[in-house]
């Protein structure tokens, strides 16, 4: 690994910021013992099946469930109609539209759950729900946003009075005169129509909940498969009237989430309703194919984006037009104000004052979802339209791509930088970044090789992508979930022993919290990391919060735990004053202690001054060490960086191969650069499976085409690239502790780099454009295209 | 996702499960590996009222070389092959092993078992259209061999009947000028093949082609085995030319499907391509000498 | 059917239906929830577990073809109160994120190391070419089975 050395403060025994610290919660997860939502087993427990509409798009004429009531073991079977009498046939979305729970009127999606049903075996559940007879009208399935938006198309929706069309909704974003203006001047204009492929975030454990309903009491518990628990309790609040202090939602070891496990999905819903009734535990778990067909989609963006450049190769403007495939229910999991989510980062680490992006959505008959899948709201289709976009105006002025992008690169004293859409960058050196990969690369040797190949009849391409995310959401002002503002919080608790607990809103999905935000405290305290017990994912016992997603966790709760924590150090002065018998103004503080200016031998310890706040407080200071914080951000955070691959193409069979794949991020302060590592390693290979393989389609029925992972692909370890890491570090100004986050900057910025390097490879040939997924027929048939024309 | 509910009977000698076989042919599905069957009946596409379980049996784990053939017996596992040194006496065999599913399910499915279901997606059965297989198959009133052409009827049907069980799989080994190889197109490990491609190739004293078979997996309803191409290459000398022409023979034979895995153009053309380049490597292996 | 299996060297025993799937028999007949279910068709590998040494997806097995064998799970791995080589390995590497293929891939590495105790980066990443990861990128998971075979071999030789 190449690094920009930045060595930690603090020493190895207290492990504060920097220090590689081994993960705490491998300790159980390397022995079996983590803690899943299906390894709960609760007293009297029932289990549910869903029934699942097989058509994309039907009116329901009747449903008859006496078949799988008939079957022993079954306890309940529930239907939309029955739930109707509870109000809970519908729910609201993360996006202020409304889904059914289970379906009453029409099935709007091959997958839709239309029926539950509670049996006391799973395998009974399962062979009761294939028990349910329902009875269909067919309806014309529209399967791809186009077709939504003609006239003739039937209405999906509706359900909803004021829908008269397919159209879910119009967005834009920028200064349509300034850009026009900008294209007038433009000496050329380039154009990329592309398709984001529709995608799913597939963590390996699927979702699921057990509904624990006291009958008695009213208390109602939720182990449920959540990122954002407090989130989700309050809705589940809102929608089913339980009053908010008799929920308690409980999200245990997650077992990885990507933005599948933001949503609510039918499932919890019927679940808890159920457990209500029937007084008893009620468990769901999705199997694999449940998960592909109904719960959260990602992408699925049909992108047209234009570049006005000058022949000397500057950008004057983007202009961006977009539709959108949202499914059958509008369900984007992102900040109200924003229904493009923050694709308006389209412009990218560039510099130039007129951008105007324009977007529609549309309803289809799939599954609902839009959900952020390891990327901060639509962030990742953004930063592809632009690194192709650059990519192919470089070659169409004849200037090397990695020029072209330094030409046109916001400077280090541009920043604070105000983007055309309304952003201000808080800090970056995008020219550091890319030289560095180059230089990693070895980019001028690979281009002398590209030419020498062609003559020996191989194809070699090298594509870079220099991205610029924007995460960590969000001013309140700006950045509310259904009108949850979007601070993240912090309790901290120092016992008289000098031992902590961490209490955060947010929640771990693999992403090891408990390791990397004790670390936060142990920099900020002194405390060794290894007392800092962290807590999450208990609504009982955190303090509310939005929740893990959009890589929000560092720079939000990250930050509301370093303010917490300098919070308590100012009382702990204070405390200190007491026990030393000097003035506060006199104290000096060092990692872990407080000594008198002046005479280091008198000092007192953190854990002394845990201990006096307990036992000898001064007078008028509260007695205890703890408190919470709240923090709103000031602005998001900004990570970025450069990432290059070479690839060799196979000529005959349009096969791909990656020889390198070099990524340098910079994520701002590490905290602990193995997990920061660990994160980036994970998300280029996610990339790499969006661009080689992992995309879902339909067939022009509606059904789904990739409802296995036998047909929706995930890379193994043979396809998956070797990577080869570094590093840059631009600290955040406005974050406490310099960090930015980085759980989805590869993913967001590493499809472009796959895509731009195949098709640099092909570029000779006059091919402009490959589409995600690259398959080998895919990239075949473009060569094929190519020659021909 | 779980099965239907069925019978389970394992018997501990082939004597009780032909006798079963006999009995109740017509309702039960013979378990060996499972890797194909049982994801099947999990997805409910197969609902078997009862499952003979042949794993007990004793003997039929072997993998031998005698009479200028390999011997497979019915639980020989995917991965038993891999791993085997006797597997290298027939080269197709050889190369073909670690392509088939993934490393974990190698461990349990057998070869047989991949024959008898016949998957017209699955590689097995090319390798033993162009090598000239033959089974064994058994019954309580005794036992025929059938050749491979004989035993694949259609997808998902073999000549294997009710009351039978494959006992026996036999390849005949590759000579000291032979070859073999097997090209596999997959998106991943673990897929099935968007393209296969099966090649054998016996060179006479000359260093002339004395026989071939070509053999295509996902590019027809069923594995294809390629007379025509094959015929091509008979009595020939070996040249790029030849094989090209050969791979262009077999690209016309087979009549591929437009799917997620590929357009039918293009998968016409990888049977091109990927014929031509088995054929190439099956006589570097003849012309090596490598046994 | 009633039938008993040995799992991590103790034998329990069980009247099952036959179509119980081996995996369900670990986790609720067990309680051995360190096995887990990420797919229907045989693709995920995180049910996975050895059987007489021999990786195998639990999900594509039913609990009866296990009677009279040997399991081992990843509950297993740890002996007389010491991490194995390839538990201690994932820990020392980051070699895991969220946890949930860890029981598989530290399972199929230690039969890797077991059969082959000096492999190469290639024989790693195809030995567990059968298992997915959504976290690691596999880059640690093969840097941990390398480590661990390591000091398995370190181990044997001194």
């Amino acid at each position: 690994m190449t690094t920009t050395e930045r060595r930690p403060h603090t020493s190895p025994e207290i492990g504060g910021i920097g220090h590689s610290r081994p993960r705490v919660e491998d300790a159980r997860f390397i022995e079996g013992r983590g803690n899943y939502v299906d390894d709960i087993t609760l007293p009297r427990m029932l289990h549910m099946a869903i029934h699942r509409s097989p058509l994309a798009h039907a009116r329901i004429i009747s449903i008859d469930t006496s078949a799988a009531e008939a079957v022993d073991g079954v306890v309940a079977v529930v239907t939309g109609e029955l739930l109707a009498n509870y109000n809970l046939a519908w729910m609201p979305t993360l996006s202020g539209d409304t889904q059914a729970v289970l379906a009453t009127d029409k099935v709007r999606f091959q997958g839709q759950e239309i029926a539950a049903v509670i049996a006391t075996d799973r395998y009974v559940a399962e062979d009761a729900a294939r028990l349910v007879e329902v009875e269909y009208e067919d309806l014309e399935p529209i399967v791809n946003p186009q077709r939504a938006l003609e006239e003739d198309a039937v209405v999906i929706r509706d359900d909803k009075d004021d829908q008269t069309s397919n159209l879910c909704f119009e967005w834009e974003s920028g200064d349509k005169a300034l850009t026009e203006a900008a294209f007038a001047k433009a000496d050329k204009i380039v154009s990329l129509e592309t398709h984001y492929p529709r995608s799913h975030p597939a963590p390996l454990e699927t979702c699921g909940i057990i509904a624990d309903v006291d009958s008695a009491t009213g208390q109602t518990t939720l182990y449920m498969t959540s990122q954002a628990p407090h989130a989700h309790r309050t809705l589940f609040a809102l929608v089913a009237g339980l009053p908010e202090q008799n929920i308690r939602i409980i999200s245990p070891d997650i077992g990885g989430g990507f933005g599948n496990k933001v949503p609510i999905y039918p499932g919890y819903v019927v679940a808890t309703a159920a457990s209500l009734v029937i007084g008893q535990p009620i468990k769901w778990v999705e199997s694999r194919s449940e998960n592909l067909i109904s719960t959260g989609f990602a992408r699925d963006y049909y992108m047209k984006g234009e570049l006005a450049v000058t022949n000397d190769g500057k950008i004057l403007g983007l202009r961006v037009d977009m539709l959108a495939d949202e499914g059958a229910f509008y369900a984007d999991a992102q900040p109200s104000k924003f229904r493009a989510g923050l694709f308006h980062i389209v412009t990218g680490s560039y510099d130039y004052q007129a951008a105007y992006v324009t977007t529609r959505g549309a309803y289809t008959n799939k599954a609902p979802g839009g959900v952020a899948y390891r990327c901060s709201f639509r962030v990742t289709e953004a930063s592809y339209l632009i690194e192709r976009l650059v990519q192919n105006a470089a070659y169409e002025l004849g200037i090397d791509p990695a020029e072209f992008r330094s030409n046109n690169f916001i400077q280090p004293d541009q920043f604070p930088y105000h983007s055309p859409t309304g952003f201000v960058y808080d800090s970056g050196d995008y020219e550091t970044a890319m030289r560095l990969a180059m230089d990693m690369v070895g980019y001028a040797d690979i281009q002398a090789e590209k030419e020498q190949a062609r003559q020996e009849g191989r194809l070699v391409g090298i594509g870079m992508a220099s991205f610029t995310e924007v995460v960590g959401a969000g001013h309140g002002d700006d950045y509310d979930i259904i009108g949850l503002k979007m601070f993240d919080s912090a309790e901290l608790r120092i016992h008289p022993t000098g031992k902590a607990i961490l209490k955060l809103g947010v929640k771990s999905q693999g992403q090891g919290h408990e390791t990397t935000f004790a670390q936060i405290v142990a920099e900020e305290l002194g405390i060794p990391a290894g007392d800092v017990k962290v807590v999450e994912g208990d609504t009982d016992n955190t303090p509310y919060g939005l929740g893990t997603y959009a890589s929000r966790s560092t720079p939000v709760a990250g930050a509301a735990t370093a303010v917490i924590s300098r919070t308590l150090r100012e009382k702990a002065k204070k405390i200190a004053a007491h026990l030393l018998e000097a003035s506060e103004e006199d104290l000096e503080w060092e990692t872990g202690k407080f000594f008198v200016a002046g005479d280091p031998e008198s000092s007192v310890s953190i854990q002394d001054i845990a201990f006096a706040a307990y036992t000898n407080p001064p007078p008028n200071v509260e007695a205890g060490l703890e408190g919470v914080h709240y923090y709103d951000p000031p602005n998001m955070t900004y990570p970025f960086g450069t990432y290059i691959v070479v690839v060799d193409v196979d000529p005959e069979s349009g096969q791909w191969k990656v020889r390198r794949m070099v990524a340098v991020d910079d994520c701002g302060v590490k905290i602990n650069p193995m997990i920061v590592e660990g994160q980036i390693q994970g998300g280029l290979t996610e990339g790499f499976a969006m661009s080689s393989m992992q995309h879902i389609t339909f067939d022009e029925t509606g059904n789904c085409l990739g409802s296995t992972f036998m047909d929706y692909l995930v890379p193994t370890a043979w396809e998956t690239p070797r990577f080869e890491l570094g590093e840059t570090v631009t600290p955040s100004p406005h974050h406490p502790i310099g960090a930015k986050g980085v759980g989805e900057s590869a993913t967001v910025g590493s499809p472009a780099a796959y895509v731009n390097a195949v098709v640099d490879a092909l570029q000779h040939m006059g091919v402009q454009n490959v589409e995600m997924p690259m398959t080998a027929d895919r990239v075949w048939h473009v060569m094929q295209e190519a020659d021909g024309g | 996702m779980y099965p239907s509910k069925f019978d389970y009977l394992a018997p501990e000698t082939l004597e009780e499960a032909l006798t079963v076989l006999a009995e109740r042919g017509d309702e039960v599905k013979i378990l060996a590996g499972g890797q194909s069957l049982i994801p099947m009946m999990k997805l409910r596409l197969a609902e078997p009222s009862a499952l003979l379980d042949v794993n007990r049996i004793p003997g039929l784990d072997t993998l031998s070389r005698s009479n200028g053939a390999l011997h497979f017996g019915s639980l020989v596992r995917h991965n038993d092959v891999v791993k085997s040194e006797t597997a290298n006496a027939n080269h197709t065999v050889a190369s073909a092993a670690p392509w088939i599913a993934d490393p974990i399910v190698r461990n349990l499915g057998t070869v047989a078992g991949s024959l008898a279901h016949h998957d017209p997606e699955g590689d097995w059965a090319s390798v033993m259209l162009a090598c000239g297989a033959e089974l064994v198959l058994t019954s309580s009133t005794g036992e025929r061999v059938v050749g491979i052409d004989d035993f694949l009827v259609d997808m998902f049907t073999t000549s294997c009947q009710p009351n039978e069980m494959v006992t026996e799989v036999r390849v005949p080994a590759h000579s000291a000028s032979g070859g073999g190889n097997y090209q596999k197109l997959e998106r991943k490990v673990g897929d099935y093949a968007t393209v296969g491609v099966a090649t054998s190739l016996e060179l006479d004293e000359t260093g002339n082609i004395a026989s071939a078979g070509i053999a295509l997996t996902s590019v027809y309803a069923h594995n294809l085995k390629v007379t025509e191409a094959e015929q091509s290459l008979i009595g020939q000398t070996p040249s790029d030319d030849l094989f090209a022409e050969a791979g262009r023979i077999a690209s016309q034979a087979c009549s591929p499907a437009s799917d997620s895995r590929g357009s039918a153009t293009y998968k016409r053309h990888i049977v091109h391509v990927f014929t031509t380049r088995g054929l190439a490597k099956s006589l570097e292996i003849a012309q090596g000498g490598q046994s | 059917m009633n039938i008993t299996v040995t799992v991590n060297g103790m034998q329990h025993s069980a009247d099952v239906e036959p179509r119980l799937l081996l995996v369900d028999f670990i986790r609720t007949n067990l309680g051995l929830t360190g096995t887990h279910i990420g797919c229907d068709t045989t693709n995920c590998g995180v049910c996975t577990v050895l059987i007489d040494g021999t990786p195998v997806k639990t999900c594509t097995m039913f609990a009866v073809q296990a009677n009279g064998r040997s399991l081992m799970t990843v509950e297993g791995l740890k002996q007389n109160g010491e991490l194995s080589a390839m538990q201690q390995a994932f820990r020392d590497n980051h070699g895991l994120q969220c946890g949930f293929c860890t029981p598989a891939m530290l399972l199929v590495g230690t039969a890797l190391i077991e059969e082959n105790p000096d492999p190469t980066e290639d024989e790693i990443r195809w030995a567990i070419s059968g298992n997915l990861c959504r976290c690691t990128g596999y880059t640690n998971i093969v840097k941990s089975i390398e480590a661990a075979a390591k000091t398995t071999r370190e181990g044997a030789s001194s």
